[in-house]
Parts: C-alpha cells; sequence; structure tokens
C-alpha cells in the first residue's frame, strides 16, 4: 500500500514535469501560432513577448499574404516542386544503389559500399565552392536543376536503402527469373514495393530535407522569384522588420503542412530522421 | 568498367545468329537488350547514378578545392600562388571563427548529449504517462527549419524589455539585455536554437538504445540489491556508451559545419564578428568576396579537422581493431 502511493506521487511528478518540459519545447511553435495573428508593427516594437493584447489579434497577415504577397505563392511554389523532383530522383537513384549492392555479387562491390561510408564523412560544406563554380561554369546558376543535384544521389539513402534491402527475401528474385522476369522488372515489381516502409521514411528524410535547405540553394539561387521558401524568408529577416507580416504568417504556412504530415506519418519520420544523424 | 566489356552476352551473339531468321537490324536491340540484363551487368548499372555522381559531385569538388586553395581564382585568369592563401589563414577573423565555433562545439555536445540522455532515461522510466506525447513534441522543433526556428528565437530574444527573454530575466531582477549584440549571448542565441531543433531527435536515439539494454542485467542487479543510482551508474550509462559516442561525434561534426544558425541571427556579418562561424567565413570570402582560392584554403583546414573527429570516433568505436582479427 506504502509503495503503491509513493509509486503514484512519482508517476505525478514524473509526468507533470515532463508536461513543463514538452510546453517549453513547443513554446516558441505555439508563440509563432499566436504572433501571426497579431499586427506586425506590435510584434516589431514588442517582439514575442508575455503580455500580448487579445483584442488586437486578427487575420490580416494572412489577408495580407493570400491577396498581396505573390512572390511567397512562389517561393512556396519552388519549394513544392524542388522537393517533388527531390524526392522522386533521390528515391529512384538511391534505392536502385542501395538494392544493387545489398542483393547482387560482384566485382568492387565492398568498394562502393566503402565509398558510400566515406561520402557520408565528407560534409557539404567543404565540397560547396567547387561546385558552386562548376554551376556557374555549365550556366546552371538560377535553375531547379543547380537546386537538386547534389542531392540526387544521396550516401545517406543509400546506406539506409542497402540495410533493408539486405532483408529483402532472394528466393522470390530466383522464382521470377524461372518465370522469365528480367532483372529490372524483378526490381521495380517485386522488391521495390517490398521496400515501402524505407522508401517512406527516405521520402520523408529527402523532402524535409530538401524543404528546409538553405546553404545550397542560398548560392545557387539568384533572382527572387526562383527562392525556396527559407532563402525568401531569410530575405525579409532585415534590421527595419517592415516586412513582419509575410515573414511570421508566411513561417506558419511553412511548417503547418509539415506537422500535419508529422502527426500522420510519425513512424516514419522517426525512421527517416534519426538515419545517420544528417543535418537537416 | 572494364568488366562489361568481358560480359559473356557479346560472346554470345555470333552463335545465336545462325539460328535467328530475323535481319541484322532487328537483332541488334535483341542482343543489346540481353546483354544490359545480364547478371554480370546488371549490378553495375544499378550503381551507375552513385558512381556518375561520386565523381561529379563529390571526387571532383573535393580534388579541385585542395587545388585552388593553392591559387588565386580570379574570372578567367588563374594564377599558382603557393602557401599564400593558408598564410593569410594567420588573421583575427579567422581565429575568431574558429573561437566561436569551438565554443558552439563544445557547448552544443555537452547539452545535446548529456539532457537527452536524462531525459530518455527518464522517459523510458514506468512512472511517465503519455510518453509518445511527449515524444512527438520534443520532436516537433527538428521539424522546423533554421530559418523558421530562428526567426522566432530572434523574436523572443529581442532587445525589447517586452520580449519574453528579457521580460524572464527581469523576473530575477536582471536588466534587459540586448542578446544579438553582446559577445557571450551570441553563442548562447546560436547554441539554444541549435539544442532546441536537436534535442527531441537524440532523444529518439537514446530511447533505442534503451530498449536494447539486456532487462537480466537489471534483474541480476536487483538480486544483488543495487539501487536505483547504482544501476544507472553501472549498468544504463556503460550499455548506452556506442550511443553516447555515436551522438557526440555527430554533434561534433554537425557543430564544425554550422552556418545557418548564425545567418540568422545577423544575416551576412555580425557586430565585430561575434556570431561568426568557419562555414560563415568560407561563405564570406569564397562567395561574396569571390575569393576562391581562400575560401578553399578555409574549407580544406575543415576538411582536416572534421577528418581527424572522424577517424578518433572510428579508433573509438574500435572499426579499425575489427578489421585487424
Amino acid at each position: 500500500m506504502n509503495i503503491k502511493s509513493k509509486n503514484k506521487i512519482l508517476t505525478w511528478i514524473a509526468t507533470i514535469s515532463f508536461g513543463v518540459i514538452s510546453l517549453i519545447a513547443l513554446f516558441p511553435i505555439i508563440s509563432l501560432v499566436i504572433s501571426s495573428f497579431r499586427p506586425s508593427s506590435e510584434l516589431m516594437r514588442q517582439g514575442i513577448s508575455f503580455s500580448i493584447n487579445f483584442s488586437q489579434l486578427s487575420l490580416d497577415n494572412y489577408l495580407y499574404i493570400f491577396n498581396q504577397a505573390p512572390e511567397y505563392w512562389a517561393w512556396y511554389g519552388n519549394s513544392l516542386v524542388i522537393s517533388a523532383i527531390t524526392i522522386v530522383l533521390s528515391l529512384f537513384f538511391s534505392s536502385m544503389v542501395g538494392y544493387a549492392l545489398a542483393v547482387y555479387d560482384f566485382k568492387g562491390k565492398n568498394f562502393f559500399f566503402l565509398l558510400v561510408l566515406l561520402i557520408l564523412m565528407v560534409p557539404f560544406e567543404i565540397l560547396m565552392l567547387p561546385l558552386y563554380q562548376l554551376m556557374i561554369n555549365t550556366q546552371l546558376v538560377d535553375t531547379y536543376f543547380a537546386v537538386v543535384l547534389p542531392m540526387v544521389v544521396a550516401p545517406v539513402a543509400v546506406f539506409f536503402f542497402r540495410q533493408y534491402a539486405l532483408g529483402l527475401p532472394t528466393q522470390l528474385m530466383d522464382a521470377a527469373r524461372i518465370d522469365g522476369s528480367t532483372e529490372y522488372g524483378i526490381f521495380f515489381k517485386i522488391m521495390l514495393p517490398l521496400m515501402g516502409p524505407s522508401l517512406a521514411a527516405m521520402a520523408i528524410l529527402q523532402g524535409l530535407g530538401s524543404w528546409n535547405n538553405f546553404l545550397w540553394p542560398l548560392l545557387v539561387l539568384r533572382s527572387n522569384d526562383m527562392f525556396t521558401l527559407p532563402i525568401g524568408l531569410a530575405t525579409l529577416l532585415t534590421p527595419y522588420g517592415n516586412n513582419y507580416d509575410v515573414l511570421i504568417a508566411g513561417s506558419v504556412l511553412t511548417i503547418i503542412p509539415i506537422i500535419i504530415l508529422f502527426i500522420f506519418f510519425q513512424r516514419y519520420f522517426i525512421a527517416g530522421l534519426t538515419t545517420g544523424g544528417v543535418k537537416g | 568498367m572494364e568488366s562489361l566489356s568481358k560480359s559473356p552476352n557479346l560472346t554470345s551473339k555470333p552463335s545465336k545468329s545462325p539460328k535467328s531468321p530475323k535481319n541484322n537490324s532487328n537483332k541488334q536491340p535483341n542482343s543489346f537488350f540481353r546483354f544490359i540484363n545480364s547478371k554480370k551487368v546488371v549490378p553495375y548499372l544499378f550503381v551507375l547514378p552513385f558512381i556518375i555522381s561520386f565523381l561529379i559531385l563529390t571526387l571532383y569538388p573535393a580534388v579541385q578545392g585542395i587545388i585552388m586553395s593553392f591559387q588565386k581564382v580570379l574570372p578567367g585568369q588563374v594564377t599558382f600562388i603557393g602557401l599564400a592563401n593558408y598564410e593569410r589563414l594567420a588573421n583575427p577573423i579567422f581565429y575568431k571563427a574558429l573561437l566561436n565555433t569551438t565554443l558552439y562545439v563544445i557547448f552544443t555536445v555537452l547539452i545535446l548529449t548529456v539532457i537527452p540522455m536524462l531525459l530518455a532515461i527518464f522517459l523510458d522510466s514506468k512512472f511517465v504517462k503519455f510518453k509518445t506525447f511527449f515524444r512527438a513534441s520534443l520532436f516537433l522543433p527538428a521539424l522546423t527549419s533554421t530559418i523558421v526556428g530562428g526567426m522566432i528565437f530572434r523574436l523572443m530574444f529581442g532587445e525589447q524589455d517586452t520580449a519574453v527573454a528579457n521580460q524572464i530575466i527581469s523576473l530575477f531582477g536582471l536588466d534587459a539585455i540586448n542578446w544579438r549584440f553582446t559577445s557571450w549571448a551570441a553563442i548562447f542565441l546560436m547554441v539554444i536554437l541549435a539544442s532546441w531543433r536537436w534535442i527531441g531527435v537524440n532523444i529518439l536515439y537514446f530511447l533505442a538504445a534503451l530498449q536494447n539494454v539486456p532487462e537480466e542485467l537489471y534483474e541480476a542487479a536487483d538480486i544483488d540489491g543495487a539501487s536505483k543510482w547504482q544501476k544507472l551508474r553501472y549498468i544504463t550509462i556503460p550499455q548506452l556508451k556506442p550511443i553516447i559516442i555515436f551522438v557526440s561525434t555527430i554533434t561534433i561534426i554537425n557543430g564544425f559545419r554550422m552556418f545557418e544558425e548564425s545567418f540568422v541571427f545577423w544575416e551576412a556579418g555580425s557586430p565585430g564578428n561575434i556570431g561568426l562561424s568557419v562555414v560563415g567565413y568560407i561563405y564570406q570570402e569564397g562567395i561574396r568576396q569571390n575569393d576562391m582560392g581562400y575560401g578553399s584554403a578555409i574549407g580544406v583546414i575543415l576538411m582536416l579537422i572534421i577528418a581527424v573527429i572522424s577517424l578518433i570516433y572510428l579508433i573509438a568505436t574500435g572499426t579499425f581493431k575489427r578489421g585487424e582479427n
């Protein structure tokens, strides 16, 4: 009886403590959402504050962004297109490579796998100047292609797909070969569908990485109508604060779709984002 | 690539032609089809995108970066200048960038290893209810970009008395701080932003590792009458050692790659470089000043730092030992 009541108190303390910690973690996001309903001039003068004048809350920032900020929607479109292309191409190529490294025996297989691990350890930041120069020389600057290119074969995804494909039933391959299926048919029609969960996890990793990607798009995108959301929003971060309406409401509209996806596909987000500890 | 031409399917081509009643133009795609579908060739075709991307997007820039670090790169005019770029690195701005980045790494590695580990251990205990909800809320910041997250922190740590951070410190009787323009606070802002975004992800690593601690160890300890603290000290933490090494290594490496956390608070430049990072310095010199040679020299130094850390990680995890056995 004594132990039981002691455990009950411990449960209360532990649960309330985690409630407070969660609230601290969520506070910036909650306050962003509340701020998006505040007049931007007020936000400029006060910053994000505990003392909010609730009578001033309105939808003005959202009305402004929907009616008078076409550039924001251009960024949104660019981000959507770039993320979609990145997801499709990187899943296609990376799954092919990872699959081949897992199921086939061929000369150089171990060498290729070692290369994948090596590239995983090479940070993009030290390759970016020569790559940027390459984009200038090939006149690809300010195109979707330039933004997407470095993400097309992602070593993290290759690694992840290889680990996953190692667990695929290879007997199915032999059976399909007897039925006259080509190796490509085996991959696309039989094995790739079996890799579904790993594809979902990597789609989220690559999609989120692309949606939030900053440094590389900052280098290769130049004109305002080609900007992605993070680059566009960053241009609004001026010391004068004259763009806070688009900045705050625009930021909310950037993260809300992600949070909704997260609620539905939590499992895949967690699997994707804990792969190899890549910086997103 | 040589193995492609050695493929047996090429040699099978002549033996097939007498049997085939079709003319040459039809036979060509057929044997080509057989060639690209042979089990010798298929794996290489599957791996081909990786090979191409490795050559163009990793090997070429790595080599080119090292070459450029010995050059003065002007449009249409490249001159070899030996170690001059490296000699230029001996300047207070680079030292400041290196110092800022190192401080940032030290603080983030401490915060992002110790706190997630403790939180994961508590979250794993039977006393906490609504685990899934807490785990999800702590993870949520990882979904925001550094730009959006940083923008929120910029407003929370505004210089106004009414901004959240200054309201909180005023409760303790402290004067408002102009966070973005105070040297120590600059590092603090970047560290707290990164910690907020990454804590949930690191908790997940530790939670996964905690699932793998064998239950029998705790049972044996219970029989020996070990206290909770002793179990934590002598079972849990030693069992978590591999994941502690992993999390601290990726935090150190990501720390040395830091750029956005600085950019979001001060855009292109901070007063007195109080927020300048090594990658920020590469951006400033290589892109803004268009001095690719000097920028590449900074990149090579960064490459060496990260290579040393990776090597220490591989030694610490015993990768080489296993290779020898």
